[in-house]
């Protein structure tokens, strides 16, 4: 019997997030947007609001767009579970600077705690390699997170890695919620100032 | 007399290769259809386009966000019944004042032989004009290209979701039985 999720979300994050240097970042709604906004309010990241289900597309998109930057999507199990699909999806594609980190805390934390499948034993991990992912993994100790940071930062091929973390409900920490905003604050520090005028 | 769809729609799926070309649409995601299929052919078969398969419609909402947060034009190719799919997702285009292009062949209008293709067929410019896209439709082949230049224009010159329906009269209703 594994033993229940511990790792704290938000140390998780900063750590996963610490010498981010150009990373472009895609985080899923709900905490796990609160989570890299706990961390600072970047314009490199592109946390969503609504759109479940879509953060992992999002992130194909931009790294097939940007094919010379790192691409990480950061979301939740919910919100992996909803676009479980894209998993395939992106598998069939192999984007080479695509990395997909689900924080799994084995609920849905935002509606009441109600369980996700992965409570039930649903693996993402082994739903992403069985998709074709070249390398997945499933995290659970506080010594596995600087060997996955440093394959965010570095490893050229993609691959998706779940975290599991406790169920705890954190301080909101809030990013913008201005979609336009984002978007033309994204691509302004991405593709430089005359983004906005195209 | 019975027209020779064939030809017809390898005309006008050039004519839309050729602004996706001449505008920069350089990626295409996609649900196939089989009025998709010639269009779908030629972007597959240049390298200079990306296309990708898609296992549900909403994927390619998502996808086309990405691509133009990194500075790239895509469009999204589906058929009317995977419309349906897809609405929640256009939320963010509404919301982010994102450029986003759909292409959608329909099925359940002119001369629907699949009575299970109606529903989402006749809902189709409804529900896209409730998410707020702006909707196009085009009946006759040589409609294509201007509205194509169009739709492009309008949804990246003003940071708005279009759908252009290739109408079933354009793309030939499905047979199931052959004609003798």
């Amino acid at each position: 019997m594994t033993q229940a999720p511990h790792l704290n979300r938000r140390e998780v994050v900063t750590a996963l997030l610490a010498g981010r240097s150009d990373l472009l970042v895609v985080a899923g709604l709900g905490a796990t947007a609160w989570d890299v906004a706990s961390v600072a309010d970047h314009p490199l990241d592109f946390p969503l609001w609504g759109a479940m289900g879509g953060a992992a597309m999002v992130g194909l998109g931009l790294a097939f767009a940007q094919p010379s930057r790192k691409v990480l999507v950061i979301t939740g199990d919910g919100e992996i579970l909803m676009g479980m699909g894209s998993l395939a999806t992106i598998a069939a594609q192999r984007p080479r600077n695509l990395r997909v980190v689900v924080m799994d805390n084995e609920c849905y934390a935002e509606t009441g705690l109600q369980r996700t499948h992965t409570a039930f034993g649903a693996d993402i991990a082994a739903i992403a390699l069985a998709c074709g992912f070249p390398h997945a993994r499933t995290a659970r100790e506080a010594d596995e997170i600087e060997p996955l940071r440093e394959d965010i930062h570095q490893l050229d091929d993609l691959f998706l890695a779940v975290i599991k973390v406790a169920p705890t409900d954190y301080p909101k920490a809030l990013p913008p919620r201005d979609g336009a905003y984002l978007k033309n604050r994204m691509r302004a520090a991405l593709l430089g100032p005359q983004a906005v005028f195209e | 007399m019975r027209q020779n769809r064939s030809d017809l729609a390898r005309h006008w799926a050039h004519d839309i290769y050729e602004v996706f070309r001449a505008q920069g649409v350089s990626m295409v995601s996609y649900v196939p259809d089989a009025g998709h299929v010639d269009l779908i052919k030629l972007c597959e078969a240049d390298d200079r386009m990306r296309a990708v398969s898609l296992t549900s419609e909403e994927e390619g909402v998502a996808f086309a966000a990405g691509a133009y947060l990194g500075g790239k034009r895509a469009a999204l190719l589906m058929q009317s019944s995977g419309v349906g799919n897809c609405i929640n997702m256009l939320s963010l285009i509404k919301t982010c004042q994102l450029p986003f292009l759909t292409l959608v062949t329909m099925r359940g209008e002119f001369g629907e032989f699949n009575p299970w293709q109606i529903p989402m067929g006749q809902a189709t410019p409804v529900v896209l004009s409730a998410i707020g896209l702006i909707v196009y439709r085009v009946d006759a082949p040589n409609e294509v290209r201007d509205v194509l230049e169009a739709a492009v224009s309008l949804a990246f010159g003003s940071y708005c979701g279009v759908a252009v329906l290739l109408s079933q009269r354009l793309i030939g209703t499905k047979r199931f039985v052959e004609e003798k």
